[in-house]
């Protein structure tokens, strides 16, 4: 309880920690705080950053599929379109190729038809006036009557 | 119970609130054991009228010691911590750190709007050590003292160091010097301007001003050290008395422990609100140093 050099060994141990408490003990810690403070913080920003980045590659990504479906689509369309195109024309060209072979058929069997009257006809002559000798026997004259004859090959 | 080998509570307490003192006893001074000193030599206090007579050239060595020995290792824990400091994962013992720095920073910046680079390292060094210091008082009374006493013959011995008023008025005392010192340093000339002109502006109350304001300036580190002197040395007088109270008979045990409990309990508020209120006090008188008052 008496007031001695005690008090002044208690100024200068004071005096020393506040030196090495300034100098040792206080600079690290609060270095150590502040860093960790600015790390927290950075860390919190850059999360922020790659959210906002996220949401913007996602809304990319939406937009690319939205396109690429589009186009696929168009793709399809057109695909459908040339498909029915070539079967339609598939179709024309058929119908035309047939309507070519009906029309060389006719044609063919006109001239069949043609070549057979035409070969009637020259034998109908011959025939008429064989028969129209037994008929007459001599008073027909082949020369004389011939346009009568010819009249009626034409006719037949 | 150590308090059972006294003649009364009295005398327990009064022992229990002597320092070990190492001092210089003059010669012819009157002696313990009834005998009278020869001559003048440097030695233990063997009693209270022994460190008495030694006057001021003593030193309280349990005080010194504990003092010492608590600032060093608090401060070599949170410079350990310093050191070993993590930036991406503290640990429990780092974070425990860290907040009573930060709380302390938080504190010096609330009452200090400047720049606290100086200051701040004082009050942490004030709380941490101070508040060890007071720890001390939770430590049972007798629970160091007793062993030392008996079996290496310390008579004397007192580990709550914040409950002798050398140590907290000489840390009062030399907050008046770091008080003093940035004045100087943040006014120079007008720091003396303004303690001959305050609260009288003109020239012929300049020793009134002086007078007042030096009366101001040093009642500020004695209210500070008293302040955690009365205290802590009253809250260690209820110990000492709940200690008695042991000692007087085993029916009052159980009344004891359970007055040692409450008291302890109470006590856990107090240090560390006497060593908040310590710190808080620096950081004023301090930042009163950096910007002017008047």
């Amino acid at each position: 309880m008496n007031f001695n050099l005690t008090f002044i060994g208690q100024i200068l141990a004071f005096a020393i920690f506040v030196w090495f408490c300034g100098k040792f003990v206080w600079p690290p810690l609060t270095k150590a705080i502040d860093a960790r403070r600015k790390i927290i913080a950075d860390g919190l920003m850059a999360a922020d950053r790659a959210s906002k980045d996220l949401e913007l590659a996602q809304e990319r990504a939406t937009k690319i599929i939205r396109e690429a479906k589009q186009e696929a689509s168009g793709i399809v369309d057109a695909a459908n379109r040339r498909a029915a195109k070539l079967v339609d024309d598939a179709k024309d060209k058929g119908r035309a190729e047939a309507e070519r072979i009906k029309i060389a058929a006719k044609a063919e069997i006109e001239q069949e038809m043609e070549h057979a009257r035409e070969q009637l006809r020259s034998q109908v002559a011959s025939l008429a006036l064989a028969g129209a000798t037994k008929v007459l026997e001599a008073s027909v004259d082949e020369s004389a009557h011939k346009a009568m004859l010819d009249k009626l090959a034409v006719n037949l | 119970m150590a308090a059972g080998e006294y003649e009364n509570a009295g005398d327990y307490i009064a022992h229990h609130l002597v320092n070990l003192t190492y001092g210089r006893l003059p010669a012819g001074t009157e002696l313990c054991n009834g005998g009278v000193a020869e001559t003048t030599q440097w030695q233990l206090a063997g009693c209270a009228s022994e460190a008495a007579a030694m006057g001021f050239m003593a030193v309280h060595v349990d005080s010194l010691l504990w003092s010492f020995g608590l600032g060093a290792l608090i401060l070599f824990i949170f410079y350990r911590a310093g050191k070993k400091a993590s930036l991406e994962a503290p640990g429990r013992f780092q974070a425990a750190i860290e907040i009573i720095v930060e709380f302390v920073g938080n504190t010096t910046k609330d009452v200090f709007h400047g720049r606290t680079g100086a200051i701040a390292p004082i009050a942490l060094t004030v709380f941490i050590w101070v508040f060890m210091m007071n720890l001390m008082k939770l430590v049972p009374v007798d629970l160091i003292p007793y062993p030392l006493e008996k079996f290496f013959g310390v008579e004397y011995h007192k580990i709550a160091a914040t409950t002798d008023p050398n140590i907290t008025l000489g840390m009062a005392t030399f907050v008046l010097m770091l008080v003093i010192g940035f004045s100087i340093k943040m006014k120079g000339w007008g720091y003396l301007r303004e303690l001959s002109f305050t609260p009288f502006n003109t020239w012929f109350l300049v020793p009134v001003n002086l007078v007042l304001e030096i009366v101001g300036l040093l009642a500020k580190p004695i209210s500070l050290g008293l302040r955690l002197f009365g205290n802590m040395f009253a809250g260690e007088v209820i110990f000492l008395l709940i200690a008695a109270l042991f000692g007087a008979s085993i029916l009052f045990m159980p009344l004891a422990t359970g007055l040692n409990l409450i008291w302890a309990i109470f006590h856990i508020l107090v240090i560390t609100l006497q060593a908040f209120i310590f710190m808080v006090l620096t950081i004023v008188y301090l930042a009163l140093a950096h910007d002017d008052p008047h």
